[in-house]
């Protein structure tokens, strides 16, 4: 897995949403599994979606952006072609995460909840990724990193492919 | 003939290298000329030694660890592929003290076998159970799970057989199992764990769940920061599929259960078991007001059995061995064991499956082997983001429910993260309101206004704004939040506020007379709270 692929949206139109919201229709709870595979499509849900998933789920406008809008997980803009989210949460914070995230901050230039304006980097915070045993923890993309130093981030961060990081 | 060598595929063995380890051990393997094949175990949970590699020799599974990419070409050079001798060389994993002092009930074969081998699993006593549970009529199976002493392992300590008892006894209208898999708890990663290292146990516990209930349909709740169980539990419920495991006409026993995987979507209160029904209903996710307990109004309307990832896993080995084999370990009315997980800032961390009733000091040190760092233990938190903070003075506490409880805490899904003396206990004090705020559901004001308004007090204490005055209102704050929230989160959140308080008040700029008012179980003394706070129920 590459760390690009966390952004692989691009030439989506609103009939494949349309096919994507019929694959659910009869699903009973269809709407977070829906909401998913939008995601995963375009990389967010866009705007312009939100009608064609109400139609087809037999909801109101209102009622799937109440979705979308409570889960940290359901973006309704483009996210930085790499997504990094960095663990906030207690164990990671006993091995020095906060110092950690300060200092992705800087690298980055950008804060928690951030795109650069480059489009290269979104900022995440997560709370818990399960690798608490290899605390402090992030994500890259897909690509989750344990026991991460300043000196290991940057590391990571010079290692993606080439032109990912860059405009 | 070709030597088994196992490389963990646990997304914690992977985020220190173990995809890439893989890969240099079958290049160099194939350069050499020499025939292996490569296995992706789960992890035993030694994490100071991950990536573990292990290598199959007629004297038992020798592990070297850890073992980065630049030591491969090393270990071939030492003719590791016998288990020979080498700097990273651990010995037979086995008999490595750390795994051999357990009690492996849950977790046998979690990081023993292939994860998605059904071939493997069966070889290891896998499906025992079910097939024993086929021959039982419901009632027995409900019965045995409840005379197992079995409580639920997801935090509440709720017993199995009665949950199961209410399900089975309610209507027979359509009737759900739901797998809690949403572990968000920080700490806490033996969820993971299980259904990366060996998912077949969760959906045998489940269909065992799903016949005793007379379930046709079963959900697993799993968070979306877990893609590689999402990708181990894909590929073993696809096998069971295959060869009649889940379906219809479960082995030929007229007895069908289909079960699916539902992803969250980062929210932390989807782990509350009404908020998850609603997620599951592809809705907010929402906190419901009980009653209805979910075993009789639960997913859909429906009678549901909500049980956690390890409750499940632990069904198959009680049907396997019977209720007294399991009820026999354990302290008290904790029975069995539990696999405690021990993070943070500590030396040796990793899971550790033991019967109820070992002690703190013992996982923290005897297993943890102290910090990371080499400095003092200053603070240990157990039970998760909402579980107390007790100070190395009260590590002598026994680790079941009930021992817990009498100091105020909780055992809750058995984490344990370890603060050294750098920790600053009134930042986590602030950071458990913080975290209250960010996760909240909204349904309620306690928590949703009461933990913004708790952080801005600690911030007003730290800073020494009226202390005074803000120690008083932070007071009736965890009192409201504690009796006036809809669930847990709001009313747990004071815990490790009030266990920080009690414990750390220098940290705060306090005297241990300013917090007083914290009883040593970590109750707010009734006659301190100021009249227009909630009493006690």
């Amino acid at each position: 897995m590459s760390a690009e692929h966390s952004n692989n949206g691009g030439g989506w139109d609103l009939q494949e949403i349309q096919k994507i919201a019929e694959r659910f229709a009869d699903t009973p709870g269809g709407l977070m599994p829906l909401l998913h595979a939008v995601q995963e499509r375009v990389g967010y849900v866009p705007s312009e979606a939100v009608p064609i998933i109400a139609r087809t789920m037999n909801l109101s406008r209102a009622e799937v952006h109440g979705v979308i809008s409570f889960y940290h997980d359901f973006k309704s803009a483009p996210q930085g072609r790499n997504v990094i989210r960095v663990c906030r949460a207690e164990s990671c914070q006993a091995m020095g995460a906060v110092e950690l995230a300060s200092h992705i901050q800087r690298r980055l230039g950008i804060g928690f909840g951030q795109t650069s304006k480059d489009g290269a980097f979104t900022l995440e915070p997560v709370f818990c990724l399960g690798n608490c045993a290899c605390s402090p923890a992030i994500v890259v993309g897909e690509d989750i990193y344990g026991r991460v130093s300043k000196e290991r981030f940057d590391e990571i961060i010079a290692r993606l492919n080439p032109g990912v990081g860059q405009s | 003939m070709a030597t088994t060598i196992y490389v963990p595929r646990d997304s914690s063995a992977i985020s220190l290298g173990a995809d890439a380890v893989a890969d240099a051990i079958r290049a160099e393997a194939s350069r050499r000329g020499i025939e292996i094949k490569i296995v992706r175990n789960g992890s035993r949970g030694m994490f100071s030694h991950e990536p573990m590699v292990e290598v199959a020799t007629a004297g038992g599974r020798v592990a070297y660890g850890p073992v980065t990419t630049g030591d491969v070409a090393s270990m071939f050079d030492a003719d590791f592929v016998s288990g020979s001798e080498h700097q990273l060389r651990i010995g037979v994993a086995e008999k490595i003290p750390y795994l051999k002092s357990q009690t492996r009930l849950t977790f046998a074969r979690a990081g023993v076998i292939d994860p998605v081998s059904l071939d493997d699993y069966v070889a290891h006593g896998g499906y025992r159970g079910l097939r024993r549970a086929l021959d039982m009529n419901p009632e027995n199976i409900i019965a045995e799970v409840a005379k197992s002493g079995l409580r639920g392992r997801g935090g509440a300590g709720f017993p199995t057989g009665i949950k199961w008892k209410t399900a089975f006894d309610a209507p027979p209208t359509p009737k759900y199992v739901v797998c809690n898999a949403d572990e968000g708890d920080s700490g806490t990663f033996s969820d993971r764990m299980l259904m990366e290292g060996d998912p077949f146990t969760l959906i045998e516990g489940m269909t065992i769940a799903a016949i005793a209930i007379g379930a046709r349909r079963g959900y697993i709740y799993l968070r979306s920061e877990y893609p590689h169980a999402n990708r181990a539990l894909g590929e073993a419920i696809a096998t069971a599929y295959a060869k009649n495991y889940l379906g219809d006409d479960i082995l030929g026993s007229k007895k069908s259960f289909e079960l699916e995987v539902r992803l969250g979507a980062g929210a932390y209160i989807c782990g509350e078991e009404t908020a998850m029904l609603e997620s599951i209903e592809g809705k907010r996710g929402m906190v419901r007001a009980k009653p209805p307990i979910p075993a009789i109004e639960g997913l859909f309307g429906k009678p549901t059995i909500i049980n956690n990832v390890i409750s499940f896993a632990t069904v198959p080995i009680i049907m396997e061995r019977g209720a007294e084999f399991y009820r026999d370990f354990g302290a008290g009315t904790s029975r069995g064991t539990i696999p405690l997980q021990l993070a943070g800032n500590a030396k040796n961390p990793g899971l550790i499956e033991k019967p109820m009733g070992a002690t703190l000091r013992e996982i923290v040190y005897d297993y943890g082997g102290g910090t990371a760092s080499g400095k003092r233990v200053r603070a240990v938190q157990v039970g998760g983001p909402l579980g107390a903070y007790f100070p190395e003075s009260m590590l002598d506490v026994t680790l079941d429910y009930e021992a817990i409880a009498a100091r105020g805490g909780i055992l809750g899904h058995g984490g344990i993260v370890v603060f050294d003396e750098t920790a600053d206990m009134a930042q986590m004090a602030r950071y458990a309101m913080e975290f209250c705020a960010i996760e909240s559901c909204g349904k309620c004001t306690p928590c949703r206004i009461g933990s913004m308004r708790g952080t801005e007090v600690i911030d007003d204490i730290i800073n020494k704004r009226r202390s005074r005055e803000n120690l008083e209102i932070l007071r009736d704050l965890c009192d409201t939040m504690k009796y006036g929230s809809l669930c847990l989160l709001g009313g747990l959140t004071p815990l490790p506020v009030l266990s920080a308080l009690k414990f750390f008040p220098e940290d705060f700029g306090l005297d241990a007379a300013d917090v007083d008012f914290i009883g040593p179980d970590l109750t707010i003394s009734a006659n301190a709270v100021t009249s227009n706070a909630i009493a006690p129920r």
